[in-house]
């Protein structure tokens, strides 16, 4: 039996499942006379959950590291929490009830108030307390849950999902990778098993009742593709599959430090997409050499209210500290479309992909842009810092955008603030109206940055997000490919550099057309730099120019894509 | 009884890191310290109380104790607000 589920963590895994069931905890009311006696069990209890606590604070500290243990110090203030347990109390007393019902129904209130609230922050810690009371109540019903810690023999284990307790437990050792049945690519399991490097796969609906302890099966990390007690023909394919995978991965280590550069000698640059200063570890792990795409909308996101200049200061001087000197690119305020932020109160629009977003908000909204380009410019001095404006659909916006920056710039000169007077400014070419008219944007930016998640969308009219149609959404799309030929083109003429964010700039099967074009900058997830640095390591830009040339003439995408299986064989081994 | 009035002058007010912060430093003395907002109290040792009230920049609150240290454990926890919970 084969499903479908999302790959969140790439690799592929062969063995038994242990599949980690958790009772339903099953409570009931019960009038309790002997208050005193109910009182004394909820403390005993809660002394056993601390034990355990303390002992999941230490190991998560030990194996995985201080960021991810300080979830269990939140669990241990909420154990200790006077407000908390003091209402359990006071219902045992008042209402005569047992206390695993007490404790239940304050959980369930506390924990709507915080999910009611519009806040990231609050939805979370309403998760922590019911993992929290959970264990208390486990323990008082004496339940027992599969334990994940003291594992005999090698497992993939297959759950409803995982919470932060669990995921703490997992032995790298003995856990081979896990699928779950809720979840996505950014949900916490998923995050977490990327962290600790073991394959996985999310979203997998009905997996939990389809499997058994002890069936084999097998899975695809990066496919996200789950066989369920595979045939013996099966499992010597995957078995193959696997050990390729793991020596090819054990290749790509040796590529850390080295140059990007093609067999014929022409070198580019793989730079890494970046949302917070915490990814900056992602791309010193995987030896990328700059951010090509600092997302700054994430600092505005997720709060009541707008963040001050001396936030974002803080932020982009933190990256620019940590990339000691290589270059980062910071993309002002990209907001609107599919990125809503509440406390703006923005009227909701027919087509917020064609609306008021992005440097559209920014230019009439300058007492939100200026802070920004004020912090960017004062972080300049820390680094080496270039500004990117994105969504610019014309000239006159692009000198707009820049008279700003000037404005900006003189009153720092003014206040005798210091910054970098030779601040390279460019802007992304996310739509077709640039595209087309790049020679003219060529003289007047530092560099461009094809953003291809919305050149695409905007070149082909498809809602990227929109599954009905999502099959006319395709990075092989010729008229795509002319774009990108165009303004690398007109870039070069210019005598200005010419990079490339979103997922384009990863894929595999494009990374050759791109070099043969003549792409300089290559922005993607920190995860793909180093099997883009192999492929280009083994690819001539001479041979990919006369393949971007018969490419660019094909009609179709499908045509694209298969010219590009049959001509471009790069060995993963 | 002790009480001072104070305001909440950093960016994140009693969220995040500053209401763990302000609960820790409360949990340090031996007097009942509570929170007055909107003329509501808040235990100020509870995490999930501190929380709840949501108190956001410019919020003015009121901290009283009561106890034989009510005195430096207000004024610890005003220190505190005072210096934004060194944000």
């Amino acid at each position: 039996m084969v499903l479908k589920g999302i790959g969140a963590s790439p690799g592929i895994a062969i063995g038994k499942v242990l599949l980690k069931k958790d009772p339903e905890l099953k409570i009931e009311k019960r009038v309790k006379d002997n208050t005193e006696e109910e009182i004394i069990r909820l403390k005993k209890a809660k002394e056993k959950s601390k034990k355990q606590i303390n002992e999941l604070y230490e190991h998560t500290l030990n194996t995985i590291g201080e960021e991810e243990a300080k979830i269990f110090e939140a669990h241990g203030m909420i154990l200790d929490d006077p407000e908390f347990f003091g209402q359990v109390e006071e219902k045992i007393k008042t209402e005569k009830v047992n206390v695993e019902y007490a404790l239940k129904e304050v959980t369930d209130i506390i924990v709507k108030v915080f999910e009611n609230m519009d806040n990231e922050y609050m939805k979370e810690r309403a998760a922590d307390i019911k993992d929290v009371s959970n264990r208390v109540i486990r323990i008082l019903l004496g339940v027992e849950i599969t334990d994940i810690s003291k594992l005999e023999e090698e497992v993939i284990i297959v759950a409803e999902d995982l919470t932060p307790s669990d995921t703490a437990q997992i032995d790298k050792e003995k856990v081979l990778g896990f699928i779950t049945e809720i979840g996505g690519k950014t949900a916490h399991s998923a995050i977490m098993a990327r962290t600790l490097e073991i394959p996985a796969v999310v979203g997998v609906e009905g997996i939990t009742s389809k499997v058994e302890d002890g069936d084999i099966v097998i899975f695809d990390g990066d496919e996200g593709e789950v066989i369920i007690r595979p045939e013996e023909k099966k499992l010597e394919e995957y078995k193959n599959k696997k050990e390729k995978f793991e020596s090819f991965r054990k290749r790509l280590e040796e590529l850390k430090g080295a140059k990007s550069v093609t067999k014929d000698g022409i070198e580019v640059e793989l730079v890494a997409n970046i949302g917070t200063p915490k990814d900056v570890d992602g791309i010193l792990r995987n030896d990328a050499v700059g951010v090509g795409l600092y997302r700054t909308e994430f600092l505005y996101m997720d709060r009541d209210q707008l963040p001050t200049e001396e936030e974002q200061f803080e932020a982009y001087k933190e990256v620019a500290e940590r990339l000691e000197g290589k270059p980062v690119v910071i993309r002002t305020l990209d907001i609107g479309g599919d990125k809503e932020l509440p406390y703006l109160e923005l009227p909701k629009e027919m087509n917020p992909f064609l609306g008021y977003r992005a440097i559209r908000l920014c230019l009439d909204r300058t007492d939100i842009f200026k802070p920004q380009l004020r912090a960017l410019l004062r972080a300049s001095t820390h680094g080496d810092i270039k500004i990117m404006f994105p969504m610019i659909s014309s000239i006159e916006e692009l000198r707009q955008a820049k008279a700003v920056l000037e404005e900006v710039k003189e009153d720092l000169r003014k206040e005798n603030i210091k910054f970098n007077e030779e601040i390279e400014v460019g802007i992304m070419v996310e739509i077709p109206a640039v595209a087309v008219l790049s020679d003219q944007f060529a003289k007047e930016v530092d560099f461009f940055s094809i953003g291809t998640n919305d050149l695409i969308q905007y070149t082909t009219a498809v809602d990227r997000g929109n599954r009905q149609i999502s099959h006319l959404y395709n990075q092989f799309h010729p008229a795509l490919l002319t774009l990108v030929k165009t303004v690398i083109e007109n870039g070069h003429k210019a005598g200005i550099w010419v990079g490339m964010c979103g997922e384009v700039a990863g894929d595999p099967k494009l990374i050759p057309i791109l070099i043969g074009m003549g792409l300089e900058e290559f922005s993607m997830s920190p995860i793909s730099i180093l099997k883009a640095r192999w492929i280009i390591k083994n690819i001539t830009q001479q041979e990919m120019k006369e393949m971007a040339e018969k490419v660019i003439n094909l009609p179709t995408a499908e045509e694209v894509e298969k010219f590009i299986d049959d001509n471009i064989k790069i060995d993963y081994i | 009884m002790y009480k001072v009035e104070v305001e909440l002058k950093n960016e994140t007010g009693l969220h995040a890191r500053p209401a763990s912060l302000f609960v820790k430093e409360a949990s340090k003395f031996l007097s009942d310290v509570k929170i007055i907002k909107d003329e509501k109290k808040y235990i100020a040792k509870s995490i999930v109380g501190i929380l709840s009230m949501g108190a956001v920049k410019g919020t003015k609150l009121t901290i009283v104790a009561e106890g034989e240290d009510e005195k430096e454990a207000v004024e610890a926890l005003k220190a505190l607000v005072d210096t934004n919970f060194g944000e």
